[in-house]
């Protein structure tokens, strides 16, 4: 753990000697800065964690064969690997941005419920340390997808699923503190003068993050509890011979699922608004519009569920319903696009790192959204269910989607965090790798996909061959280009050209109105917002 | 007569227009338009939605790069102040509205198309095993299962890999052209999917649960079609594929008949005598293709998962136990009932070969006409 | 190392504390919606028509017959996993007229050394046909014992509501049988 992000020069006068020093500074902190940074590394952590886990699973797939691992392991990695990059490193890294920026930008001294807070990291290494060890024990970890349907994940599951549903709980747990916690700190310690239409767009799209969060967490809770139960309390949820159902599972899981999948990307939409108008010196186009299409995918979120059963059976009328209900989420997302496309045009830009991830986000996830329009249309996806072009939809809006996003807001507010600029050359160095890595890694998957290759196959016929190759080589240059960016954070972090306190030429916002590094205590006093 | 040169470039831009084609023959980039009314409308589905999107993503990324060109401090570019505009969002609102109701017709009129199993010639049950499929073909009084031929040394790059590794099996499902064929889809354990990319069918398989769907596959169509488990089963998920076999009306019949008779010859043959050595070698051969996956090649099992066969004191002592576990199965473990999915031969076969190989060498021969005993 | 926060609702909001503990139970609403799904499928599927599961017994009351038109009825049954018995349908398929009660006859024999009991689960196809199945005796509505070696014949009595919609022409009938020793009741 790094202890050069917090800073002594405290504006306050409250008679505070500064953070504590040691581990112990950690482990008992309720600062909002040194907890957005523990979730940061936490996620960092797990990003590499996971990343390794997928780059086993790639090695095993560059050729038609089993080479490296039995199939068995090679289910517990892809379930792994899942879980650990939903769970452990796209949500974490978002609340830790959510932890360090909100408050700043909002002109809050800290979050509304500092202890919560410092639980709700905590909980984490510990859920995950469970879940990982799972790995080492006889049975194995899970291994029944990160999607766990039953009965392969009660009746047929190892001993370590109830290790996992354990997980999945104390996960969930912090999710929704840090969830009450963001909620309870936008609506009551707001600066004088900012009304919620005065919101920087990031502040919003965190907003109803939370609220998804607060509705679905506990359904996803309510699942793994009944499987708890159906595994060693003799229940019947999902299991035919009790008088349960199997596609309940699935009913209950995607209803969780679906928004879930909404918040690992609104927090990015969020991020991606406030760096586009920054770099194109030229305000945002059309924000009210923007917090309305961002409202409408989160309603429209809690009723597309079934769209990932459209295999399963559903009555004519249910499946027409889910397919209109996915295909009218394009709308406001579209919506969105044009309105960061309208910001750029007839600006003046600048293309440092932040934007050049923020814009490559805009259209590699436009991409994703494209194939996610073509799994909507319900006949279409009776053909690329459960195929490498779902694989391939997924991983672009999570990957070059989310995942860039976090990675451009890392970059936009570094100078913010450390007090140094980062290395200009070596960030875009660190962008055209992961940009190509991306790129050659999925973008091949549309094609085996629809050339007929199913998920979740430790081997493959042999016409799926090429495609596959070329998948493995792009997930290594992606995955060994993140080591640049463990390289450039850790430079950083220790020293570099100063940065001044509004960074960027054409930023605007509280939290440019702070000095760079920002001090451990800020906005004792509010500021007031005209 | 050409110069070298001239063959030399001559046989590279041929191949390289061979590329295409050859791409095109192994997967190639595209879905299949398969070889049905319906996999037609499915692909032409999914082309018109490609399309717009690539008219889209042009329309949209070229504003988006004439800005990043154009639009930029380096070029001296001032940024403007406009933010919004009512009209643009109207404008951009109701536009993507048309097109996907333009979208949603001829999906919603395909779909419809889909759940219509009215009128079916013939009926076909599909249980998912894990990890092999079964079939029943119902009011014809056949039935078997189907699993996969590719040989382990195959998997584990020992031999060379056959044209149709991993989509090649035992038995075809044999079906005729130009009827109407009514799939039920279930599963005996945990959820599978059953998906033919060349018909567009892919149905889950539910326990405790039918699901059905259909086919016409029209005359002129006959051939081989292959496909694979479409939702994650367990360990061999990857390795229970489908083969589909069309064939005339004819043609289907008399093979119905033949099935008929061959699981009639089947039963005879069980009644008649069957040496040592008859049994081992059907036995190892049964053992790899139906047992080893859990058990292990030599019989060493998986850990704690899946007992050891070579030295267990079962196989060395226990043979009506033995024999009633094969039969049987073991509840609450991965251990199947066997009865239905080997012959009788095949059993008795198995059951001797594990108790004779990998030094067990009990010197004990289980006969077909132990297993109908031990049936009844 | 606790911060010092400003009066509290610098709009004239709510207390956070308020808020908070409406969140949390928010929160528990949901875990509790999540369970409460569980009947609100089962409810919803009947309102709407369109599940594929069978409902329980029906008097056996006189009704009009639509001999205007036969209906094909098949039955299949299958097996779970670990559950060993003989399971059979004595007849295939029968033709009917919606309306009409109809007795037909499954077999179930248990071969193994142990007495078992077992439960059959019904399912239909098409499944919008589902809600137009009456029956009067299902062996599936009660959990079957066979001690070690028994077998037994197990009646269906059933009809189609002369309802039944006029394109669904086949109906597909199919029972699979678990082995319920874990639910025994």
């Amino acid at each position: 753990m790094t202890t050069a992000t917090a800073n002594h020069n405290d504006h306050a006068d409250h008679g505070h000697h500064g953070p504590a020093k040691g581990i112990m500074r950690w482990v008992l902190t309720t600062n909002h800065k040194d907890i957005g940074t523990m979730y940061l590394w936490f996620s960092f952590t797990m990003l590499f964690i996971g990343g390794a886990m997928a780059l086993i699973v790639r090695t095993e797939l560059f050729q038609p064969g089993m080479q490296l691992i039995e199939p068995e392991f090679y289910n517990q990695m892809t379930t792994m690997h899942g879980l650990i990059m939903v769970f452990g490193a796209i949500m974490p890294a978002f609340v830790g941005l959510a932890n360090w920026m909100v408050p700043l930008m909002i002109g809050a001294p800290d979050m509304a419920l500092p202890r919560m807070n410092n639980w709700s990291f905590w909980i984490l290494p510990f859920a995950f340390g469970m879940l990982l060890f799972t790995l080492f024990t006889d049975a194995g970890a899970p291994n029944f997808g990160w999607t766990f349907y039953a009965p392969l994940s009660t009746t047929y599951a190892p001993s370590s699923v109830t290790y996992f549903i354990f997980g999945v709980h104390m996960m969930g747990i912090s999710s929704i503190m840090g969830a009450i916690n963001i909620i309870v700190t936008i609506l009551n310690l707001r600066a004088p003068g900012m009304t919620l239409m005065k919101m920087p767009l990031f502040v919003w799209t965190w907003f109803i993050t939370a609220y998804l969060l607060v509705a679905v967490m506990p359904v996803l809770a309510g699942v793994v509890t009944m499987m708890l139960m159906d595994i060693h309390f003799g229940t019947s949820f999902f299991d035919a011979a009790g008088g349960g159902d199997p596609v309940l599972f699935q009913h209950v899981f995607w209803f969780f699922g679906h928004p879930e999948v909404y918040i690992m990307i609104l927090p990015a939409f969020g991020i991606v608004s406030q760096i586009i108008p920054t770099f194109a010196r030229k305000p945002l186009f059309g924000y009210a519009s923007m917090v309305y299409a961002t409202s409408s995918i989160a309603f429209l979120s809690f009723i597309v569920w079934a769209h990932h059963m459209f295999t399963v059976g559903m009555p004519l009328q249910a499946e027409l319903f889910f397919m209109y209900a996915t295909m009218l989420i394009a709308i406001p997302t579209g919506v969105k696009v044009f309105n960061w496309v309208s910001t750029m045009f007839r600006g003046s830009m600048t293309f440092e790192t932040p934007m050049l991830f923020a814009l490559a986000f805009v259209v590699l996830f436009t991409i994703g959204g494209f194939s996610g329009l073509m799994l909507a249309i319900a006949p279409a996806d009776f053909q690329y269910h459960d195929t490498y072009f779902v694989v391939a939809h997924f991983h672009y809006v999570l990957v070059p989607g989310a995942l860039f996003g976090i990675i451009a807001g890392v970059y936009y507010w570094l100078p913010k965090w450390t007090g140094n600029y980062y290395n200009e050359k070596l960030g875009k160095f660190h962008f055209w790798m992961s940009f190509i890595g991306v790129n050659v890694t999925f973008f091949p998957m549309h094609f085996v996909g629809l050339a007929g290759m199913p998920r979740r196959i430790p081997d493959y016929a042999l016409q799926f061959a090429d495609f596959n190759a070329i998948a493995t080589v792009g997930a290594f240059i992606f995955g060994l280009s993140q080591l640049v960016f463990l390289f450039l954070l850790i430079k950083t972090i220790r020293g570099g050209e100063k940065a001044t306190d509004k960074v960027w030429e054409g930023a605007e916002g509280l939290e440019w109105t702070i000095p760079s590094p920002a001090p451990y205590h800020t906005f004792a006093e509010p500021p007031h917002v005209k | 007569m050409f110069s070298r040169t001239w063959q030399r470039l001559s046989s590279v831009v041929l191949g390289s227009l061979a590329v295409p084609t050859v791409m095109a023959d192994r997967g190639g980039l595209n879905m299949t338009q398969g070889v049905t009314e319906i996999s037609q409308s499915i692909f032409e589905l999914h082309m018109l939605i490609f399309w717009i999107c690539v008219w889209i993503g042009v329309a949209v990324f070229g504003v988006m790069f004439y800005s990043i060109f154009k639009h930029r401090k380096s070029k001296g570019a001032v940024a403007s102040k406009f933010h919004e505009s009512l009209g643009l969002e109207i404008l951009w609102t109701a536009i993507p509205t048309v097109i996907l109701i333009a979208m949603a017709v001829p999906a919603t009129s395909t779909l419809i198309k889909m759940y219509d199993t009215t009128n079916a010639d013939v009926d076909i049950k599909i249980t998912g095993h894990q990890w092999k499929w079964q079939y029943d073909y119902l009011g014809e009084d056949v039935g078997f299962f189907s699993n996969l031929t590719t040989s382990k040394d195959e998997i584990y790059d020992i031999t060379e890999k056959g044209e149709n590794y991993l989509l090649e099996v035992d038995k075809h499902l044999v079906v005729p052209s130009g009827q109407k064929i009514r799939f039920l889809i279930t599963s005996n354990d945990v959820i599978h999917a059953w998906w033919v990319p060349e018909i567009a069918v892919k149905k889950d398989a539910i326990p405790g649960y039918i699901n059905e769907s259909w086919a016409i596959i029209p005359e002129g169509e006959e051939g081989i079609y292959r496909g694979q488990c479409a939702e994650l089963c367990g360990i061999q998920h990857g390795f229970m594929p489908i083969v589909l076999e069309v064939v005339t009306t004819n043609q289907y019949q008399s093979w119905l008949d033949d099935q008929r008779a061959g699981v009639e010859a089947e039963a005879a043959a069980a009644l008649g005598d069957f040496s040592y050595d008859d049994l081992m070698t059907e036995g190892a051969e049964v053992y790899a293709r139906t047992c080893a996956a859990c058990h292990g090649s030599e019989g060493q099992g998986m850990g704690s998962v899946f007992p050891a066969l070579a030295g267990s004191s079962m196989a060395l002592n226990d043979m009506a136990g033995h024999i009633d576990i094969v039969l049987n199965g073991k509840p609450g473990t991965a251990m199947q009932s066997f009865s239905t999915q080997l012959t009788d031969v095949e059993i008795a076969a198995v059951i001797t070969y594990e108790r004779n190989a990998w030094g067990n060498d009990t010197g004990e021969t289980v006969t077909p006409k132990m297993i109908i005993d031990a049936k009844k | 190392m606790t911060s010092k926060l400003p009066e509290s609702g610098t709009q004239s909001g709510p207390k956070p504390s308020n808020t908070a503990l409406k969140l949390v139970l928010a929160a528990i609403a949901m875990f509790g919606f999540g369970f409460a799904l569980v009947p609100l499928y089962d409810v919803f599927c009947e309102f709407a028509g369109i599940n594929g599961k069978t409902a329980g017994p029906v008097e056996k009351v006189e009704q009009w017959v639509d001999t205007s038109r036969t209906i094909k009825v098949q039955f299949i049954t299958t097996n779970n996993d670990g559950m060993p018995w003989e399971f059979e349908t004595l007849q295939e398929e029968v033709e009917i007229h919606p309306g009409a009660w109809t007795q037909v006859a499954f077999w179930a024999f248990n071969p193994t050394q142990n007495d078992m009991v077992g439960q059959a689960v019904p399912s239909v196809s098409p499944s919008e046909a589902a809600q137009y199945v009456q029956k009067t005796e299902c062996f599936c509505f009660d959990q079957q014992k066979l001690k070690a070696g028994e077998g037994r014949n197990m009646p269906l009595i059933f009809s189609l509501d002369p309802d039944l919609p006029d394109h669904v022409r086949t109906v597909t009938m199919s029972y699979t049988l678990f082995d319920a020793g874990a639910f025994a009741e």
